[in-house]
């Protein structure tokens, strides 16, 4: 089971992820904005990140940029949580290095579905 | 594993309408033709957290209504949109809506809102303006459809992948787009001839590689298109049908539950049914509190020197001997500090900024403001002061009424703001600070002031005073807070619908406050609200009364004195007055009342305890004063039931019961009452 860091600024939100990805036997760290996670990605290694892409402080996709920088976060899989209206952050996100996107709303399914497409 | 979806509803409705409010209040802030930057960006991050939880739960209603909003707000925020006054209304009605619909989720109703749809309607009037630069948002660059793909499905597929060099630098791997097509049906895979680089310039991260895939499977284009839908982009994709079938039916692709189709229509993730399911959990719930991590991570702290102190206890306790006294008073030291601390942390965890409820205001006096036709600006003093969450929900109604009244009867229109030569727009300021145990809340306004002359005709015209009375200005104002005193005469829709001052005041009382009010003509009124910090626990001053301990709340204790050896006089044949400092205080018998047999048969020996309560005051004979201490206060009536005068019960330090009095309660017990005492006072004040 994996390490996931799950970042959202909307808790209800973020409390459906982590609980999903929990009772699926996964590790989950919380983060409510970019800044938050980096620090925490910094402070424990992590498997995957999931995250939001409007946020306050820091959002999605400086988030992404940031993490790349980082040599340990290089390779890792990060996903955008996205709405089809931010289409256009799909492609930025990707631009800046996201692996890729799961577009909201979705349901905890959908969420473990990808989430095993990604890590085995 | 199904997830139950419900156990996140009352977060979301929680932090819903905790966006709508910092919506409306950004909204109301904002000037449209300055608007800067960050407070669109928190305009749209709140509406979009909204439709996106909204969704995702299952509550499609308010996912597509807030949708609309979501998109004017886009619009704005990409600069395709101009924001406009118009469009702050409908934007501020919209989050009206909102709200009763999050409103009405939360409490299981399903009655229609009258206003949604005529919003909606002017949400998609704007919509459809031409007030935007891009009426139809262009799909990006790289939402272009899957590339090059026929249609039509067929027995297998042949792919062409060259990912992008860079493909690995994004966290996707070409072996698990491989092997998630394998999951679509047989695949296989061939790496295209290829010339690597030189060893001296290859890169390890650079993927240089290509492969030609052949996938023997049923499935249709866009499933294999989706397999790639993340590196689409940036790599050569060529996906033909290796037999072509045109037997092959859409329906299929339509039965797979796959993302596509969930990104395709924003399809309702929960069935609506599954809301019911939550109406058990639901009722009776008792509220939340959202807390800062500093006064956890302070609770915590607190926690683990109790613990430190606790074990270090444990040890002296294990064998002691006589010459570790010393150390056992100074762990008994360190117990009673950390004690306090962690009350006073535990306490400090109810607490809330004011500012909570002042900003509910700023939506009310805008909305005051227009239907008057007056000019009129919050001003917001001490925000950062902190109360009880509990008091803070039960002053607001209170707070509310003295606002509107402020704006309905005592800031002028601006007109006549000029000719008396006061800026056009008037000032209602809210302050909050605090004040030895308590907090003082107050209401000001720059207006009228009360009309002194008004406030005694109506209450001679009401019977509340004597035509040839002449109470002093205090008093003559404190009648407006008197049961029937309402002003009818001025009834409106603002205030005046039958709540008067008195249940204001009623209000106040039950939080243990009080309310004053000082008004200036021309200047305007001032309602001073006094209220303790919390509902848990008071400053308790203990008096005794034979063998029975008493706790009067210190907030109401004026001050205590030695009985005066002259004796006390009957007035009005049923109360013995004292008088104090010239003025005449009716003495109240607590053995008489609660019938307690006192150490002390007449008056000298005891003491008098000065109270206030509804603005009465009254003596209380006690036979002692004890210490002043805080105590936390048990409901009465959660353990017996309601008795007039008391307002609860406290254990003290020896385990022992005691009862704490309530003073207006205790007041009204005795029967005395406040005309009465105002007025006696009143005629002594005239004969002097």
């Amino acid at each position: 089971m994996a390490t996931i860091l799950a970042v959202d600024d909307t808790a209800s939100m973020r409390q459906m992820v982590a609980y999903t990805l929990r009772s699926a036997g996964h590790e989950v760290i919380e983060a409510v904005d970019g800044q938050e996670a980096l620090d925490k990605a910094r402070e424990t290694p992590v498997d995957l990140v999931l995250s939001d892409v409007n946020m306050p402080v820091m959002d999605g996709i400086a988030l992404v940029r940031a993490l790349r920088e980082l040599v340990q976060y290089r390779f890792t899989p990060i996903l955008m949580l996205t709405t089809e209206s931010d289409s256009e952050k799909k492609q930025e996100g990707r631009q800046a290095g996201a692996t890729g996107w799961l577009v909201k709303p979705f349901n905890p399914e959908q969420l473990l579905a990808i989430i095993k497409k990604v890590i085995d | 594993m199904a997830i139950d979806l419900t156990q996140f509803h009352p977060v979301f409705f929680e932090e819903s309408l905790e966006g709508l409010e910092a919506m409306e209040a950004a909204l109301l802030a904002l000037d449209p033709d300055a608007v800067d930057q960050a407070t669109i960006n928190e305009l749209f991050r709140a509406a979009h957290s909204i439709k996106g939880g909204s969704g995702t739960f299952g509550f499609a209603a308010v996912a597509d209504f807030t949708h609309g909003v979501e998109t004017l707000l886009e619009q704005v925020r990409s600069g395709k949109r101009r924001f406009s006054v118009a469009l702050v209304e409908v934007l501020l009605q919209a989050v009206d809506c909102t709200r009763q619909m999050i409103r009405q989720l939360q409490r299981k109703n399903t009655a229609p809102i009258p206003e949604l749809a005529t919003t909606r309607q002017r949400l998609d009037a704007l919509l459809a303006s031409a007030d935007v630069a891009v009426v139809t948002p262009e799909p990006a660059p790289g939402e272009r459809q899957p590339p090059s793909v026929t249609p039509a499905a067929c027995a297998g597929w042949q792919i062409e992948f060259v990912p992008g060099p860079t493909i690995l630098r994004t966290g996707n791997d070409p072996l698990r787009l491989f092997r998630e097509l394998a999951t679509l049906g047989d695949l296989k895979v061939k790496l295209n001839p290829v010339e690597l680089p030189s060893i001296k310039t290859f890169d390890p991260e650079s993927l240089c590689l290509g492969w030609t895939l052949t996938l023997d499977s049923p499935c249709d284009a866009a499933q294999v298109a989706e397999v790639f839908d993340w590196v689409a982009q940036e790599s050569h994709l060529r996906i033909t049908p290796r037999t072509a079938s045109p037997a092959q039916s859409a329906t299929d692709s339509d039965a797979t539950p796959d993302l596509a189709a969930a990104a395709g229509k924003p399809e309702q993730t929960e069935k609506p049914e599954k809301a019911e399911k939550a109406e058990k959990a639901e009722k009776g719930e008792p509220g939340s509190i959202r807390v800062g991590i500093r006064k956890v991570d302070d609770f915590v702290d607190m926690v683990g020197e109790l613990a430190i102190t606790q074990s270090m206890l444990c040890e002296l306790g294990n064998d002691f001997t006589l010459d570790k006294l010393p150390r056992l008073l100074q762990g008994l030291e360190s117990l009673a500090q950390n004690t306090r601390e962690l009350q006073a942390a535990a306490l400090a965890m109810r607490m809330l900024p004011m500012g909570f409820v002042f900003n509910r205001f700023t939506r009310l006096v805008h909305d005051l403001g227009q239907t008057t036709g007056k000019k009129v600006r919050l001003n917001l003093l001490g925000e950062g002061t902190e109360l009880d969450k509990l008091v803070m929900e039960k002053i607001n109604d209170p707070l509310g009424h003295l606002i509107r009244n402020a704006i309905d009867h005592g800031i002028e229109q601006p007109q006549v703001r000029r000719q008396a030569g006061k800026p056009e727009t008037g000032t209602v300021t809210l302050n909050a600070f605090h004040q030895g145990g308590n907090i003082i809340i107050q209401v000001q306004d720059d207006g009228v002031g009360l009309d002194c002359e008004k406030i005694r005709t109506k209450a001679i015209e009401r019977g509340l005073l004597a035509a040839s009375d002449s109470p002093g200005q205090g008093q003559l104002i404190d009648l407006i807070f008197h049961p029937g005193f309402s002003t009818a005469a001025q009834v409106s829709d603002i205030s005046g619908r039958g709540v008067g001052m008195d249940v204001v005041r009623c209000n106040i009382q039950a939080l243990n406050g009080s309310v004053d009010v000082s008004s200036v003509a021309g200047q305007g009124v001032t309602f001073s609200i006094r209220l303790p910090l919390t509902l848990a626990m008071l400053e308790g001053q203990l008096v005794r009364l034979g063998s029975q301990v008493f706790v009067l709340p210190l907030m109401s204790v004026v001050e205590s004195l030695r009985a005066v050896s002259g004796p006390l006089r009957r007035v009005a044949g049923d109360f013995d007055v004292v008088s104090i400092a010239g003025e005449y205080v009716p003495v109240v018998r607590l053995c008489e009342l609660f019938q307690i047999a006192p150490d002390s048969q007449g008056v000298v020996d005891t003491v008098l305890v000065v109270v206030e309560g509804d603005n009465v005051k009254a003596a209380i004979l006690v036979d002692d004063v004890l210490t002043q201490q805080p105590v936390v206060i048990k409901s009465l009536e959660a353990h017996y039931r309601k008795v007039e005068g008391i307002g609860g019960a406290t254990i003290l330090g020896d385990g022992s019961v005691a009862l704490i009095l309530d003073v207006a309660g205790l007041l009204q017990l005795a029967g005395i009452r406040r005309d009465l005492f105002s007025r006696i006072n009143a005629n002594k004040e005239h004969a002097a």
